[in-house]
């Protein structure tokens, strides 16, 4: 049975925490938290999650640790942690805004607000998961910077020393910044969405090497656990349908 | 030893407009919206808000009593945008200090240290460094010669927070997994006023719970109000949790019509007019 498009979304966020050993996993958002989850069930066993609240829990519900929201911001400057967070907008550099869209005196769009943006990204590496990739998202220029992108940590100097921003993931594609100037590259497009299409849908030039494979196809073990065990009812389908794109 | 029990108009009393006021909870958790009732029922206004923003700030905003609002999100967590703060924003006269999570705690930290700034390294980089004039930054005089934001003091005049027990001395109690910042909030203030679900006597404190859910301690509160389903329509688990068909109508009711239909008289009228609209709903 061959998967659907939410189910490579899960995949790929699941990827971000591979090798993330002994850390505390933030995942915001349906799609962010099916792959933290995934990912501790098969090859990062050792990830920490939360209940979305107070409480650290085991894989089976049972409660392993309290982390109140005061500790969990020492957590994140500590560094234990990776975080994949959403992005109404994201350039080229990674910056990242869900403040507001327009002027700060009058904005245009209310959004949420900075939240822990500025904090995540200059103490733990940070990811994006944006469930529809297009020129709204992936603009030349936020309109206001939560999260630090790598041109602003450049001139930063010992601030930055812990600042990465390791993966985003979109319903089309998963991207990265590992180019010399560490601008936006495509490492894989989900099966069923092509190169042209993640172009088409970015606002800015994207660094594009030769032959960009597909997303791994997940095993049938993980399937199964997405399927039978963290998303029975079928929500991710919700977040991303099937054929999403655009 | 002094009783400070007292009513939630007796707290508004003592507020006046253009103060600096911390509002405890966060998000749409545990917000003390019997005070805040009682103090939109008042001509208060022109007032500084200190909060992780809920419906608390979105209720202020819509009746145009808050002047600046210092903060690092507004949202209802079941409806990610709060609809009154966004629009009174949109349209202009909602001043904004916009700060980080972990900021908005170290500036707390600050004033409850009677420290003038406490350093960060949240911050640096981002755009918050230009949402207000007052933010500077500090270099390590240490070897490492990182530059740091030297986060401000968050100094309150007041500050208004619900917690679950407490007693008439001001020895306040949290009964859910996560204390918030209500400590601080109460820390970092002129005069902390915490209403509580149920007053209770002292020794009942801690005959069902540990001393560790002892959040306020007595010497850094003012007044104390009881105000059962106080925190109403956020959550107060584990008295009560979210009033989600309630929220949902608030978010989706034009602010006038809400206001008029709730806010009118007391907390008692408050609670009986809930009490018709859940029927008209469930009818």
């Amino acid at each position: 049975m061959s998967a659907t498009r939410a189910e490579y979304c899960v995949i790929a966020c699941a990827e971000a925490w591979r090798d993330a050993g002994e850390v505390l996993a933030s995942p915001m958002g349906l799609i962010p938290s099916l792959g933290a989850r995934l990912a501790r069930l098969t090859f990062a066993p050792d990830l920490l999650l939360t209940d979305g609240e107070a409480l650290l829990v085991r894989p089976d519900g049972t409660p392993e640790g309290w982390l109140p929201y005061r500790q969990h911001l020492e957590l994140v400057a500590g560094g234990r942690r990776h975080v994949m967070m959403g992005a109404s907008q994201l350039d080229r550099y990674g910056n990242q805004n869900i403040s507001r869209i327009g002027d700060r005196e009058r904005p245009r769009r209310q959004l949420l607000g900075v939240r822990g943006a500025p904090l995540n990204t200059l103490n733990n590496p940070v990811s994006y998961w944006v469930p529809r990739h297009s020129r709204r998202v992936f603009v030349e220029r936020v309109d206001m910077v939560c999260g630090v992108g790598y041109d602003r940590a450049a001139g930063l100097g010992a601030a930055a020393r812990f600042h990465r921003i390791a993966r985003v993931v979109t319903d089309l594609a998963v991207l990265d910044f590992a180019t010399p100037d560490h601008s936006m590259r495509l490492v894989s497009v989900h099966p069923g969405a092509s190169v042209e299409q993640v172009r088409e849908a970015t606002g800015f030039e994207l660094a594009v090497p030769d032959g960009v494979p597909y997303t791994r196809e997940p095993g049938a073990a993980e399937l199964r656990l997405i399927r039978e065990v963290l998303d029975p009812v079928g929500a991710r389908t919700r977040e991303v349908p099937q054929g999403a794109g655009g | 030893m002094a009783d400070k029990t007292m009513t939630a108009d007796e707290v508004v009393s003592r507020l006046a407009s253009g103060m600096t006021l911390g509002i405890g909870g966060w998000g749409s958790r545990r917000k003390p919206m019997a005070l805040v009732r009682a103090l939109l029922r008042s001509g208060i206004g022109d007032l500084t808000v200190v909060a992780y923003g809920g419906p608390d700030v979105g209720m202020l905003a819509a009746a145009g009593r808050i002047r600046r609002l210092v903060t690092a999100f507004v949202t209802l967590d079941s409806v990610p945008l709060e609809p009154h703060y966004r629009a009174a924003r949109e349209h202009g006269g909602l001043a904004l200090t916009e700060i980080d999570e972990g900021m908005f705690q170290s500036g707390l930290r600050a004033a409850a240290q009677r420290l003038p700034f406490l350093p960060v390294r949240a911050g640096i980089g981002s755009d918050v460094m230009r949402a207000g004039p007052e933010l500077r930054t500090v270099t390590s005089p240490y070897a490492d010669g990182e530059t740091l934001v030297a986060m401000p003091a968050l100094r309150l005049d007041a500050a208004l927070v619900h917690v679950h027990r407490a007693d008439r001395l001001g020895n306040g109690q949290y009964l859910g997994p996560e204390p918030y910042f209500d400590d601080l909030f109460c820390e970092a203030a002129d005069a902390a006023y915490v209403s509580c679900e149920r007053i209770v006597d002292t020794a009942e404190l801690t005959r069902a719970a540990g001393p560790q859910s002892l959040l306020l301690k007595r010497l850094a509160v003012t007044g104390v109000v009881e105000a059962p389903n106080g925190a109403h329509f956020t959550s107060c688990a584990p008295d009560y949790g979210r009033d989600e068909e309630f929220q949902r109508w608030y978010a989706t009711t034009p602010w006038p019509e809400f206001a008029a239909r709730f806010l009118g008289a007391d907390e008692a009228a408050y609670r009986a007019a809930v009490e018709d609209w859940r029927t008209e709903v469930e009818r």
